[in-house]
């Protein structure tokens, strides 16, 4: 079994995955702050390979991109810093980006390496079901590495049907058809939590975007297996001088861990 | 790894799954899909409607003023010692191709009930042709344009804001066509249900490089009629055409992709020249990858990440081509030029010394490779004129107060 389904496997509501982009706030933050998260109480890690054009995120997330290849974060960067994460890190750790880096780097030879230093997990949202399940698919599958899809309220039943699957891991529930950071009422939302949960799916959900604080934490736990945080994540440690600090207090307002209980 | 699944009917078309060979797909974030899944299953019932086509070819010939005429330019012929005719797209209402486009989506937003629509623009052409016919159909429009952009073509903006619509400045990445681009697409992704994205090129996400070319390709339908009728045959030698992202490329290439014996000729911008650094010549200096949604050659470095071409024509300035064009260049069927700014900007004052024509700078580019080409007296050349030069008259004046010509 794969980390990601150990998690589910002995943890089945208020998971929380915690989205941070990797050489954000500086180039050497990347293994710093996934320390911090998982010290912090955090369930799972996405580390977001900066793109310089990531259509599906906020100008918050964009912003951090930015920086991040401002600073000189590569694939080949990233994986330097990755190589001995698992003496540390002992949470899963999913990948989440864009295809075209990946495609540049040869993607059989980003899994094997993904997959070498640790990594557990892939979300793409620019890859399609068409191209995963002709081309990219039975890749990810050979190195071991689980493959998360995204949901909207907008996607058919049958759709969510089809992706959950051909997932692996969870399902990502968007909460509102928004770009990262829109802070929509997850309230609003409801009637489509209700309608994942009914669906019995296969997989567990976990519902991203507009989560920010403990109310709409608690809100998305409500009908999902736990929920995504992202984008009020990078807010919290843009200005941050100690990142370990900021982390544990970002959390711990989240999920009530108080910096250094672990 | 994409090749074997792939099989080609015309090349006019791309396959179910929007694939020219290798290029094209829907590459998307599962917010589009609802809208983009409309669109892929709706857009050709609805283009082949009676109705629907009747609307659209009365507005191009009342509204926009079509057929373009196709000139043969006696002087230009004279110097190149061939036959040189320029399809006239310079001459449309808003004074280039781009029309073409719009009018056609524009029809089909009404009968997908959208009330909403949004564009990206780089020079502002197409931004002026969408507000144009957002204006004739009383729908809201909203533009985006990269900061940078807005500053440098400020009387496009004036024309946007003039017809009604609202001008929203891309300050994100390098604040150019391409941040507009992704601004529009974040736009679309929140607005998923009353909102149809225009897309100015044959670039994005399938269904659109197939839509646009086919709303553009009545540029060669009128030229294989009028061509036939000035000289006999529908079919010239050659087929000359500026390529940015390559809507008017396609639209002029569209109804000769099948026949072999017509050589089809793109011209990329090379700005500064191909290898300074500062050029848009995607082609020569890219490499098979996905932007804007889409699987084409990307200009990127070496980690993927995409880069900020250059030209001095803010409509070729674009770091990628339509998935039509990569599979054109790949398969040889097309020939890829290209030429610099200074090049273009000569081709513009010869063009408008010998025929009194001042054209766009985009279409300079496909003028100035009339003097790469081994052309002689039998020859039939046929020349997109894409879009008039009034919007580059700073830039003109430039040159010549700059004793550059």
């Amino acid at each position: 079994m794969t980390r990601i389904g150990e998690l589910f496997g002995r943890k089945r509501a208020r998971v929380l995955s915690v989205y941070s982009t990797a050489g954000f706030p500086q180039l050497n933050s990347t293994i710093e702050v996934m320390k911090a998260l998982e010290a912090g109480g955090a369930d799972m890690i996405e580390l977001g390979m900066p793109y310089s054009d990531p259509l599906a995120d906020g100008p918050v997330i964009q912003a951090s991109s930015t920086k991040a290849l401002e600073n000189g974060m590569t694939l080949a960067v990233l994986f330097e810093q990755l190589k001995d994460m698992r003496r540390s890190i002992h949470i899963p750790v999913l990948l989440m980006g864009y295809i075209n880096p990946i495609l540049q780097y040869g993607f059989e030879r980003f899994c094997e390496t993904a997959r070498r230093v640790g990594v557990d997990g892939l979300i793409l949202p620019d890859l399609p079901i068409y191209e995963y399940e002709t081309e990219y698919g039975p890749i990810l599958r050979k190195h071991g590495l689980d493959f998360v899809f995204l949901v909207t309220p907008e996607t058919s039943a049958e759709r969510i049907r089809k992706v959950d699957m051909l997932s692996t891991g969870f399902l990502y529930a968007v909460s509102s058809s928004s770009t990262t950071g829109k802070n929509k009422d997850i309230g609003e939302q409801e009637d489509y939590f209700q309608r994942l949960q009914q669906m019995k799916l296969r997989n567990p959900v976990l519902v991203g975007f507009g989560i920010r604080d403990r109310d709409s934490f608690d809100a998305a736990c409500r009908h999902a297996n736990g929920a995504i945080i992202g984008t009020a994540y990078i807010r919290a440690i843009d200005k941050a001088t100690n990142v370990d600090a900021a982390t544990r207090e970002f959390l711990s307002g989240i999920v009530g861990v108080e910096a250094g209980a672990l | 790894m994409i090749e074997n699944r792939i099989t080609v009917k015309s090349i006019k078309s791309p396959n179910e799954q929007g694939y020219y060979g290798k290029f094209g797909g829907a590459y998307i974030p599962e917010m589009l899909y609802p809208n983009v899944e409309e669109l892929r299953t709706r857009y050709l019932e609805i283009m082949n409607e009676a109705a629907f086509q009747k609307e659209y070819r009365t507005l191009l010939k009342d509204y926009v003023g079509r057929p373009s005429p196709l000139y043969l330019a006696g002087r230009l012929s004279a110097k190149y010692n061939t036959s040189i005719y320029l399809k006239r797209e310079d001459l449309n209402h808003t004074g280039a191709h781009k029309i073409n486009n719009t009018v056609g989506q524009i029809l089909l937003a009404q009968r997908l009930g959208k009330r909403r629509i949004i564009a990206e623009t780089g020079a502002g052409q197409h931004g002026v042709a969408t507000a144009t016919v957002c204006a004739l159909k009383g729908i809201e429009c909203i533009v985006y344009m990269g900061e940078k952009d807005i500053a440098r073509q400020a009387p496009n903006v004036a024309r946007m804001k003039m017809l009604g619509a609202k001008v929203v400045p891309a300050v994100s990445g390098s604040k150019t066509l391409k941040d507009a681009t992704n601004e529009a697409i974040r736009d679309w992704i929140n607005n998923p249900t009353d909102t149809h994205y225009i897309i100015g090129s044959v670039v994005g996400p399938h269904p659109y490089p197939d839509m646009v070319a086919r709303f553009q390709s009545v540029i060669s339908e009128e030229i294989r009629a009028q061509l036939r009728e000035k000289t006999g045959s529908e079919l010239p030698t050659h087929v000359i055409a500026c390529v940015g992202g390559g809507s008017n490329a396609a639209g002029t290439f569209y109804h000769f992709l099948d026949d072999a014996s017509v050589e089809l000729i793109a011209v990329e911008a090379a700005g500064r020249g191909v290898h300074s650094g500062k050029s848009a010549a995607t082609t020569q200096l890219g490499k098979p990858g996905v932007l804007h949604g889409s699987r084409s050659y990307v200009m990127q470095t070496e980690d993927g990440q995409v880069v900020e071409p250059h030209s001095i024509s803010a409509g070729l300035d674009y770091p990628g081509i339509g998935p039509l064009h990569a599979y054109l260049y790949d398969s040889g069927r097309a020939t890829f030029l290209s030429a610099t700014d200074d090049e273009a900007l000569k081709a513009a004052f010869e063009l408008t010394r010998l025929e009194g024509i001042i054209p766009a700078l985009e279409s300079s580019h496909a003028l100035a490779a009339l003097d790469q080409l081994q052309l002689n007296e039998k020859d039939t050349v046929v020349l997109c004129l894409s879009g008039r030069g009034d919007k580059d008259m700073a830039t003109y004046m430039y040159a010549m107060e700059g004793g550059m010509l």
